[in-house]
């Protein structure tokens, strides 16, 4: 490839870690990988947590984050090898020929300074544009980016903007200097679906109109198959596979990719809502204490026994707070709970042991959801000792068959969360929840901090659960994909309020009002050309605009 | 079988915390003299055999009063860190638990007491108590805990908004559980650490108010308190006060060594076996 | 500018609020304690009239209420009350005295506050090499000691050994010129000085490493800047409300150190009065200079909260 802007051979990087009581030791995180990016092209780095994607793509600009370092194998920048070049000429590389975006916007930005100042501060230093011509391309770049006022928005401060918004100005701040490559490092992760789109589109339109190639990194296939021409898979610092994305999506030839392209695709088919109600909520409203403002607004949903109630929104919907309503850590203003047949009453500490024990919950973050300092044996055989009165080797044996039913190994019952994998911690979790036997757990977005093959596994194991236990779940989640494959009625929330409610057949076929037109149409399809598809047949704008 | 690296000053500052604490113990097996024995009729005499860090201003022998003075200050410091640590740590860990006006009232009353340098706090109240070990100890634990009870409720504040203390709030849990087995294990670390920078500061506290004669009261002397005796020597060039004082700093960055080793160490240790 | 004068009017209403309880509890809190004033003056031999008689002399069988009010009035119209050892009026020697008192802390203040920001963006600058090591070691070392130990090994050194500079500050006479003034408090200032440096050294590298590790830090070295310009325009803006805070902290300490190095080189300041008169049990005295050094403490917190108000960029542009 003559024309080969970036020329990577060989890349070997090494971190140095520091393990509790024990030597800072030297550990390879990324282990020998090719790839080459051409003018005006786009490469999506794919991979789960812990991949190296992120240290890939900074090491084109010759930067480690932390003890990050490269050890070994070339990296070559129009031509030169930046492995081998003095810092000052890297100095002139960054933020010049390459530039780099953040999945946070929000920290990346200095909040001292207005966000034009720091647009075109690259391009001015290194002489590219005088200060007046770069603040004109700034203008052009955030209205070809779709942001509103792009005449002043500059002169406002990072604080000043939204989420979304700002991770367009940071996409402003890459493109301003005329560079020759964009790092895209998650820059739509942290955004809510709805936004995501938009900033997608943004990314996608500025990309092709000024002509600059990209690395974009993200673990969501379905969003990398939108921009990217070529894909390359990570896992555990090894390249995987390397394709085009045609190739990648519609034909992947290793099992792992495979895996990767069909996850959130599991079956569920849904069940009518009939037999007993194991929770009826309502016209519940509530607020949190000391504030003004109702967070939910007469909010009436149904579960029935055995069944799976998604309640589905984006932040700031109110889908959590519904569940500390539930809970009795939120006494409602207005609205009853009605549970198992009898009334729940509001508050938590008037509630029966029955009531608590039949009522059980799951967090999304697993690590802080258990005591660091409790064995797998404490934290699930508390409840059995708190509402059976299990001890000693019966409790023990008990833990076991729990164990067993989560899907893991004897072995683990003496383990500290610390020395257990994140999908590990939910089944743990999940276990804890199901000791108290209960009629009904909430799960508060249990598969978001997850990577998708491991939530996947979560998924599969709630729904294998249900069925052997009859249990009823009330699961929360802003993610479509999850609600398609568990649930049997839905309920979108939106504001505070439920916007659309019913079984999942019903809610998911049209015609739909225009929020639950957007929410669906927003998740990304693991599909080429769904990006401009759905823009081009959508009713309403998100609300991140 | 793990094997606890310990870096070589962390070594020494045990050495010498542990060589000050058998001093301290065992003073009156050790001691030569008794400490206000007068042993000969010159005053701030050289070092000799017999009197092996020399005599002090009245003809006492120097090292022995030291042996005692530092038993003196250990003691007290000791006593005083306890009494600021179980005050500070019971009333924060209940501010934080307990929540409501319980916290706004202990929070703000502490707030006020740390308006006040503690030492003039310390001065004001000494000028009108008298001044005996008892008496000390107490305005020293007390003025102290106000630090503790700061750390404890925030420290317990952090863990009693962890979603396993929730987990322990909705399965029924009664206060008692939550306290001693979700938030006590997990506070302890962080705790321990800051108990010794705080018996660092009742050390360096009962020095200075001994040493400006509002501690311990003659014959009797802790170490601050025999840098004031023989800090008039120091004008005729007789080194006999820095003996204690250098004994003060030695004890003082000895222990700061150990607890910087015990705080580095827990704030790595996130969780698991320990 | 509303949300910040509005900050601003509470934070300084907070401070007053706050020095209003803290002449309740300095006056208050000694009537509560154990122990009488007359008896204590006079001694434990003396007899029940001689204490009788003392106790209505001072006024000491008024209602407290009164009593307080009575002192909180003078206090406010700038009356500090007679000293009883003495029957002289205390604003008279506070005059003279706080006037040393600051013009020696403000020489400490002036030579430590630089060196410690210098000093600690230097360990930033090579953070983990020698020089943060040696740093980081002399910290360790000069918090260890009490501020008594470093006057009199800094003492013997400088001014008996070398003497190089006068040992003490008897000499000292506020109307001498200058250097003659300097150089009686030479060592005091350079004890106060590493009093507070070592303090200020470390929370000033924290400061500033904190600063450095943020996310937009990265943004900027990632444009290509130089490590100076990063520090220049981004690192500093942002360090600015923290290093306030540090040194205010440390200036508050100082005010502490002062009452001991005072003591130490016998310089005619408000520590050394106010410790004479705990030892004469003097409390007229006592709680007029606890009142001075409390208002000075609290100002100078007041002072930190005021520029972080002032420096925060949320406030300063609001939504």
């Amino acid at each position: 490839m003559v024309d080969s802007l970036i020329k990577v051979r060989g890349l070997t990087i090494g971190a140095t870690v520091y393990p509790a009581n024990e030597k800072p030791k030297d550990i390879e995180i990324v282990h020998g990988i090719d790839f080459d990016v051409a003018h005006g092209k786009v490469l999506g780095l794919i991979g789960e947590s812990g991949a190296g994607k992120s240290t890939v793509g900074l090491s084109t600009m010759a930067y480690g984050r932390g003890g990050v370092r490269i050890t070994g194998g070339e990296i070559w920048v129009n031509g030169r090898d930046i492995l081998h070049t003095p810092i000052k000429d890297i100095r002139n590389l960054r933020g010049n020929e390459v530039t780099y975006v953040s999945q946070s916007a929000a920290a990346s930005f200095n909040p001292a300074k207005p966000i034009m100042e720091q647009v075109i501060e690259a391009s001015v230093h290194h002489g590219k544009y005088s200060k007046a011509d770069a603040e004109d391309r700034a203008t052009d770049l955030f209205n070809q980016l779709g942001l509103p006022d792009p005449e002043t928005i500059g002169k406002r401060y990072p604080h000043q903007v939204s989420g979304g918004q700002l991770q367009r100005c940071m996409t402003a701040l890459a493109l301003c200097p005329g560079p020759d490559l964009v790092i895209f490092d998650e820059p739509t992760t942290a955004l809510d679906v709805t936004t995501q789109i938009d900033v997608l589109a943004a990314i996608k339109r500025a990309i092709k109109e000024t002509g600059v190639a990209a690395l974009y990194i993200t673990h969501d296939l379905a969003v990398v198959a939108q921009v990217s021409d070529d894909i390359m898979v990570l896992k555990m610092g090894d390249m995987i596979e390397y394709g085009s994305t045609n190739q990648i999506i519609n034909t992947p030839r290793e099992d792992y990719t495979r895996a990767l392209v069909s996850v959130r695709s599991i079956q569920h088919s849904e069940q009518s809502p009939e037999g007993d109600a194991v929770l009826t909520c309502t016209n519940i409203t509530a607020r949190y204490r000391g504030t003004k403002f109702d967070v939910l607004h007469d909010v009436s949903v149904e579960l029935f026994s055995g069944q799976t109630l998604a309640v589905v929104g984006e932040s700031g919907s109110g889908k959590s707070t519904l569940a500390r309503v539930i809970t009795g850590l939120l006494p409602p203003r207005d609205g009853t709970i009605m549970f198992d047949g009898r009334k729940l009453s509001a508050d938590l500490a008037s509630r029966t042991r029955e009531d608590v024990r039949e009522l059980q919950m799951i967090y999304q973050m697993a690590d802080v959801a258990m005591n660091p300092r409790q064995t797998v044996n404490t934290i699930i055989g508390r409840p059995l000792e708190f509402y059976f009165g299990l001890r000693g080797a019966k409790k023990r044996d008990r833990v076991l068959e729990l164990l067993d039913e989560i899907e893991m190994g004897k072995d683990y019952i003496d383990r500290y969360p610390a020395e257990l994998s994140g999908g590990q911690k939910q089944r743990v979790c999940i276990a804890r929840a199901l000791a108290a036997k209960p009629k009904l757990i909430i799960c508060d977005e249990v598969t978001s901090a997850l990577d998708p093959l491991v939530a996947d596994g979560i998924l599969k194991l709630l729904l294998n659960l249900q069925k052997i236990e009859n249990v009823a779940y009330l699961f929360i989640t802003h993610d479509l994909a999850t609600v398609k494959a568990i649930a049997d009625s839905i309920a979108v929330m939106y504001q505070g309020r439920v916007k659309r409610y019913g079984s999942k057949s019903k809610v998911l076929t049209p015609p739909f009002d225009d929020y639950t037109d957007l929410l669906l149409s927003s998740v990304p399809k693991m599909q080429l050309g769904w990006l401009e598809n759905v823009l081009a047949h959508r009713k309403m704008e998100s609300a991140g605009n | 079988m793990m094997v606890i690296r310990i870096p070589f000053v962390t070594l020494f500052g045990l050495f010498f915390t542990a060589l000050f604490f058998l001093v301290a113990i065992f003073a009156p097996l050790i001691a030569p003299y008794s400490y206000d024995e007068v042993v000969s009729n010159g005053f701030w005499e050289p070092a000799t055999s017999e009197f092996l860090l020399g005599t002090d201003g009245i003809g006492r022998d120097l090292l022995s009063r030291m042996i005692y003075g530092l038993r003196t200050t250990i003691w007290i410091a000791t006593l005083a860190t306890l009494l600021s640590f179980t005050t500070g740590s019971v009333l924060g860990f209940l501010a934080a638990v307990m929540g409501g006006w319980v916290d706004q009232a202990l929070s703000r009353f502490v707030d006020l007491m740390m308006s006040i340098p503690s030492l003039i706090f310390a001065l004001v109240i000494l000028s009108i108590t008298p001044i005996t070990i008892t008496i000390l100890i107490v305005v020293m634990g007390l003025l102290d805990a106000t630090r503790v009870y700061r750390l404890a409720r925030a420290v317990a504040v952090d863990i009693n908004v962890m979603d396993y203390v929730e987990a322990a709030k909705l399965r029924g849990e009664r206060n008692g559980w939550i306290v001693f087995r979700e938030i006590l294990p997990n506070a302890l670390s962080p705790l321990v650490a800051e108990m010794g920078l705080r018996f660092i500061f009742a050390i360096l506290f009962i020095s200075t108010l001994s040493f400006l004669g509002l501690g311990i009261q003659p014959p009797q002397a802790d170490l601050g308190g025999l840098v004031k005796e023989n800090a008039e020597g120091l004008t005729y060039g007789i080194g006999a006060a820095l003996y204690p004082a250098m004994t003060i700093a030695v004890l003082a960055i000895s222990v700061n060594l150990v607890a910087d080793w015990v705080l580095s160490r827990t704030s790595s240790l996130k969780g698991g076996r320990g | 500018m509303g949300p910040i004068t509005g900050l601003l009017a509470q934070r300084i209403a907070l401070g007053l609020l706050l020095l209003f309880l803290v002449s309740i509890l300095i006056f208050v809190g000694t009537m509560l304690l154990p122990g009488d004033v007359a008896q204590q003056i006079l001694g434990q031999s003396a007899t029940p009239e001689a204490v009788a008689n003392l106790r209505a002399e001072l006024g000491l069988n008024d209602p407290p209420l009164t009593r307080y009010l009575e002192w909180l009035g003078g206090l406010l119209s700038g009356d500090l009350g007679t000293a009883l050892t003495s029957g002289q009026s205390i604003n008279e020697t506070v005059g003279r005295r706080l006037g040393n008192t600051l013009f020696l802390a403000f020489w400490a203040a002036i030579i430590a506050v630089p060196l410690a920001i210098f000093l600690g963006l230097l360990a930033v600058r090579y953070l983990d090499r020698w020089p943060d090591k040696m740093i980081s070691a002399t910290t360790l070392t000069t918090i260890s000691m009490p501020e008594f130990v470093i006057g009199y090994i800094l003492m013997f050194i400088l001014g008996v050994q070398l003497n190089w500079f006068s040992p003490t500050a008897v000499g000292f006479r506020p109307d001498a010129d200058l250097l003659t003034r300097l150089d009686s408090i030479a060592i005091p200032i350079m004890v106060l000085t590493l009093v507070v440096l070592a303090h200020m050294m470390r929370m000033t590298r924290a400061a500033i490493l904190n600063v450095m590790q943020s996310a937009y830090i990265e943004t900027a070295e990632l444009k290509g800047l130089s490590t100076f310009t990063i520090i220049r325009k981004h690192a500093f803006p942002n360090s600015v409300s923290p290093i306030v805070n540090v040194v205010m902290l440390n200036l508050a300490y100082l005010v502490v150190g002062v009452v001991v190095v005072e003591v130490v080189f016998v310089y005619p300041g408000m520590g050394q009065y106010l410790v004479d008169h705990v030892t004469k049990r003097d409390l007229p005295v006592v709680q007029a200079c606890g009142m001075i050094f409390a208002t000075i403490y609290i100002g100078l917190n007041l002072v930190a909260d005021v520029v972080s108000i002032l420096t925060n960029p949320r406030l300063r542009h609001p939504k």
